[in-house]
């Protein structure tokens, strides 16, 4: 399974703008190396980032293949009410990764 | 034009500057070197991608493996204690092996002794994941290796080999990174080499590294034949850099370019 990082806040203000930071292990292959034999080394990357904030996708990223490895992906939403963000990452080979983190907004 | 006479120049002179220690005053870890966006990328514990392996490490941590059933905390306990330091000190001497060991020898010759566990493969994941979340908690404490009668031929040879030129290029350690460090090199600055960070996550690998690994890079880079991964030559170096890095302070896992 790949390691998370993710930064949310714990707590924020109503209505302020909060800062979201993920961090995932995925080896982002190319699909345009060769290997030392000279056999393509196929695709292997993450296609799609979606965060929901209670269920309402607030920031979304498609990924392609010049991204390096490890994808650091930080934005910002408006923290509108106590809740879950919900991040998922989808890839080539079946990858899928789903992580929560809680805010509460006061 | 310049860099290339400045590197010529520094083949010249090197037979003169045998004693051209760094003064301690003026000695710079390679984070010194960095961009700022490649600090703050370092200082960010959510931002730094080492971090990744920290965590599998510390799952790594407390696993049980091996014919003994046994996690690395069955017997080492919380690693924020028990592992304070022990970074700092590696390659520290090993009396059944008669020489200093690497802390990856370390880690592995534990896993084959006490866990009765396969040794883990150098620069495997899993090794480098239990090496940094080791390292990790000598972040912030100053690098402080043994040197007595024991180790002393040890820290000799690792110095004779920083010194010895070889390769085709026909370069020693200590002429770029002793004489010519704060220069550049192909557009990158030449650093100290101090291995305060080890392991490593380097932008050039996308991935976490060794200190050997670095090594082996360097001697790749200067057309030599490099060391296989835990050669006694390559341990030595290790303990001499700690040796010549001594009071500095440990940032392990860190970023670099």
């Amino acid at each position: 399974m790949a390691e998370t990082l993710i930064s949310v806040p714990p707590r924020a203000r109503r209505g302020e703008i909060v800062e979201i930071k993920t961090l995932i292990s995925h080896p982002m292959e190319t699909g345009y190396r060769r290997s030392q034999l000279g056999a393509r080394i196929p695709r292997d990357i993450i296609r799609l980032f979606v965060c929901t904030y209670n269920g309402a996708e607030v920031f979304r990223a498609a990924l392609h293949p010049a991204i390096a490895a490890n994808p650091f992906i930080t934005f910002s939403t408006v923290a509108t009410e106590t809740g879950t963000l919900t991040f998922h990452w989808t890839g080539d080979n079946g990858f899928s990764v789903k992580e929560t983190a809680e805010i509460r907004v006061e | 034009m310049l860099r290339l006479a400045a590197a010529l120049g520094a083949l010249g002179l090197a037979v003169s500057a045998l004693a051209a220690e760094i003064p301690s005053a003026e000695r710079r870890s390679g984070y010194d070197f960095m961009s700022r966006e490649t600090r703050a990328m370092q200082d960010d514990d959510t931002a730094n991608p080492a971090m990744l392996w920290v965590l599998e490490g510390g799952a790594l941590w407390n696993r049980k493996t091996g014919a003994a059933g046994r996690a690395c905390a069955d017997c080492h306990g919380d690693a924020r204690a028990s592992m304070k330091g022990v970074a700092a000190r590696h390659p520290a001497f090993d009396a059944g092996r008669g020489r200093p060991v690497s802390l990856e020898q370390r880690i592995n010759a534990c896993r084959v002794e006490r866990q009765q566990a396969p040794a883990l493969a150098y620069e495997s994941r899993e090794l480098l994941a239990l090496t940094a979340f080791v390292a990790r908690q000598s972040r912030g404490l100053p690098i402080d290796v043994a040197v007595d009668a024991r180790t002393q031929p040890f820290l000799d040879a690792g110095r004779a080999l920083w010194e010895r030129r070889q390769g085709q290029l026909n370069l020693a350690c200590r002429q770029c990174h002793d004489e010519n460090w704060g220069h550049r090199l192909a557009g990158s600055v030449i650093p100290q080499a101090h291995p305060t960070g080890y392991p490593l996550y380097r932008l050039e690998w996308q991935a976490l590294g060794s200190l050997q690994r670095r090594f082996r890079n360097c001697l790749i880079g200067v057309r030599s034949e490099p060391y296989e991964y835990g050669d006694p030559a390559l341990v030595d170096l290790e303990l001499y850099l700690k040796w010549r890095a001594r009071g500095m302070l440990m940032d392990a896992p860190a970023v670099r370019p």
